[in-house]
């Protein structure tokens, strides 16, 4: 079914459903309309995939938080099974914008980990479109370290816009919970996947988001800071224009992160965004986290811990010693002597 | 990430004489300088700089700075209002550091430390991948001298909005150190101090063994705009202060900066194990 929410540049794709919805259902019989049927889907097709393959950094957030994209929930019920929720942080509460349990994935037990949005209204009052507090973190490391003590290994689903931003939440030490994520969960001794299926909300997503595999689905974006934080800070002001320009500067998509060297996969979605067709994403995904399993259980924990750490280890672009002492040196000199 | 809001008063600003943000008191900046930059009407912590705590913290001339020639590059090639490079110049200009973390070795009365301090001066002392590198490495040094380490936090701006991904990853990398260190038995104490905020505090200066914090740092990990903006509900009185954070139980002790340096030499004598540190040169 063609997807209720509309995002600007899906437009043009929107009206040439609609002509198909019209062929499709119309029972004249003497009229036979499956040569424009074909016609147009090819069209159609074409359509999708040429927007689809030049989406702004801006239009990708756009899609990454489409109401209509899968959720932790829908992946949950469509990748999973047994899932055996676990509640609770010990301390607090049971935050309901980070959700954990027990779930069977092929041969494989895991530990499910996720930000889960919301679906409706309900669901988003309840979780607070996946804007976690400091009992969520918690709850979160303890179903980690669960995990580890029997074995299983653990999958993350990051989607949020960020930790929550409030006055609880610094109360009960934000900042702490999720540093004390960081740091755990660099040494959990059982594999980690971490997968941002929507929304890479700074620490928020990266509190659950150390690990040993790092990918995101292709319309995903991840990002120090949101585009509208970031365009207050740099224009003043957060409108269509500057969040746009913000949102470039970051370097937030899928694409830029390959090409920084974070990610280890891209993971493709279906024509037009996981919101057109979730079975198809929720396969995709499938087909990735069952490689994952299978390549991680096979290296022996302490390799696996040592890479874990090589990995972030290794991140971060800097110049060191001699190559920028040469460079000043060649600055010094005056022109025409800079070929020695 | 960057706080607008939290700007507090950079150093104590030129001229003989200086108004105290906290207590509006005229006070003469000799005095101040002399009280490490302390208002002595009301114990307001001015900002210190880096070499300067270094020279309240450590035995005189024992500081060994590491990684002096890291330089930071522009991968993204940010441009904020002025390029990123540019800016890095800029900074480097006004506060003769290359970067927004010193670290190295020296003594605490005759106590062998790592150390590393964020300055606030330099771009609110966030952190890049410089930062990050500098603080990792200074963290794995620790951990293979097996010596207590010590970081001084003035972190106001979290993660380098102008290094984006790459600043948010440093966080990973500084903590997974701070894990090795951990798990290989090293005395972590962090020292807080105004202000310390979002990525930095969710990261390095969230995870002491001992965390200390100077008075009336602004200590949290939103800022205080964007909570605001969220709840619309006042704040209540001294949020996200040391003092809030202390009642609310994410800090150990409050230090004032004239005792910070024996209290520092306390603590290591306390969790120093036999056997594994000695002390060699008293300073
Ligand atoms: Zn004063």
């Amino acid at each position: 079914m063609a997807p209720q929410h509309r995002l600007p540049f899906e437009e043009p794709t929107a009206e040439l459903e609609a002509v198909l919805a019209r062929l499709e259902a119309s029972t004249n019989p003497n009229q036979d309309h499956s040569e424009e049927i074909r016609r147009i889907r090819k069209e159609l097709t074409a359509l999708k995939r040429r927007i689809f393959s030049n989406l702004t950094a801006w239009q990708t957030v756009l899609v990454a938080r489409h109401p209509e994209r899968p959720q932790f929930l829908d992946y949950q019920e469509l990748i999973f099974e047994d899932f055996t929720e676990l509640h609770g942080d010990r301390a607090f509460g049971d935050d309901r914008a980070i959700r954990a349990g027990f779930a069977r994935l092929g041969d494989f037990k895991v530990m499910l980990i996720g930000h889960h949005k919301g679906r409706n209204l309900k669901e988003r009052n309840e979780c607070l479109y996946g804007c976690a507090h400091p009992e969520g973190y918690r709850k979160a490391l303890n179903k980690m370290k669960l995990a580890a003590k029997f074995g299983l290994p653990v999958i993350c689903l990051i989607d949020t816009p960020g930790a929550y931003p409030g006055i609880g939440a610094e109360e009960r030490g934000q900042a702490q919970l999720i540093a004390t994520n960081l740091m755990e969960m660099s040494r959990l001794p059982t594999p980690i996947i971490c997968i941002v299926i929507g929304e890479g909300g700074s620490g928020g997503a990266l509190g659950i988001g150390v690990g040993d595999r790092i990918s995101m689905l292709e319309f995903a974006y991840y990002s120090v800071i949101s585009p509208e934080g970031c365009a207050g800070i740099l224009f003043k002001e957060a409108n269509e224009q500057t969040k746009a320009k913000a949102a470039e500067a970051l370097k937030l998509t899928s694409r830029d992160l390959a090409r920084l060297g974070i990610l280890d996969d891209i993971i493709p979605e279906p024509l037009g965004g996981a919101h057109c067709d979730h079975r198809e994403m929720a396969n995709n995904l499938k087909t990735y986290l069952l490689r994952y399993l299978r390549e991680l259980s096979e290296i022996p924990i302490n390799d696996l811990l040592e890479r874990r750490y090589q990995k972030f280890r290794r991140i971060g672009v800097f110049e060191e010693g001699l190559a920028e002492a040469a460079r000043e040196l060649a600055q010094e000199l005056p022109p025409g002597r800079q070929a020695m | 990430m960057m706080q607008p809001g939290a700007r507090p008063k950079r150093g104590v600003p030129e001229g003989l004489w200086i108004r105290c943000p906290n207590c509006r008191n005229t006070i003469f900046r000799k005095e101040a300088e002399q009280r490490l930059n302390v208002c002595p009407e009301c114990d307001y912590h001015f900002h210190l700089p880096a070499r300067e705590r270094i020279k309240q913290l450590l035995d005189q001339d024992s500081f060994e700075e590491w990684f002096t020639d890291l330089r930071s590059l522009d991968p993204l090639q940010f441009s904020d209002r002025i390029p990123y490079p540019e800016r890095l110049k800029q900074e480097m200009a006004k506060t003769g550091l290359k970067e927004a973390a010193v670290v190295g070795r020296g003594y605490i009365r005759g106590r062998p430390v790592v150390i590393g301090i964020t300055d606030f001066l330099f771009m609110a002392g966030s952190m890049g991948s410089v930062v990050g590198e500098k603080l990792t490495r200074a963290v794995e040094e620790a951990t293979r001298l097996r010596l207590p380490l010590v970081i001084v936090s003035g972190s106001g701006g979290g993660a380098r909005m102008q290094e984006a991904i790459l600043s948010l990853m440093q966080m990973a990398k500084v903590s997974a150190a701070l894990a090795r260190f951990d798990s290989a038995g090293g005395l972590y104490i962090c020292v807080l101090t105004n202000p310390t905020m979002g990525g930095a505090a969710a990261s390095f200066a969230g995870l002491g063994d001992i965390v200390l914090a100077e008075p009336g740092a602004m200590i949290g990990f939103a800022g205080k705009r964007t909570i605001w903006a969220t709840v619309r509900l006042e704040l209540p009185e001294e949020f996200q202060s040391s003092e809030f954070l202390l009642r609310h139980g994410f800090i150990d002790r409050i230090v004032h900066r004239k005792d910070l340096r024996t209290e520092l030499a306390r603590l290591i004598d306390y969790c120093e194990r036999p056997g594994v540190r000695t002390h060699t040169v008293a300073g």
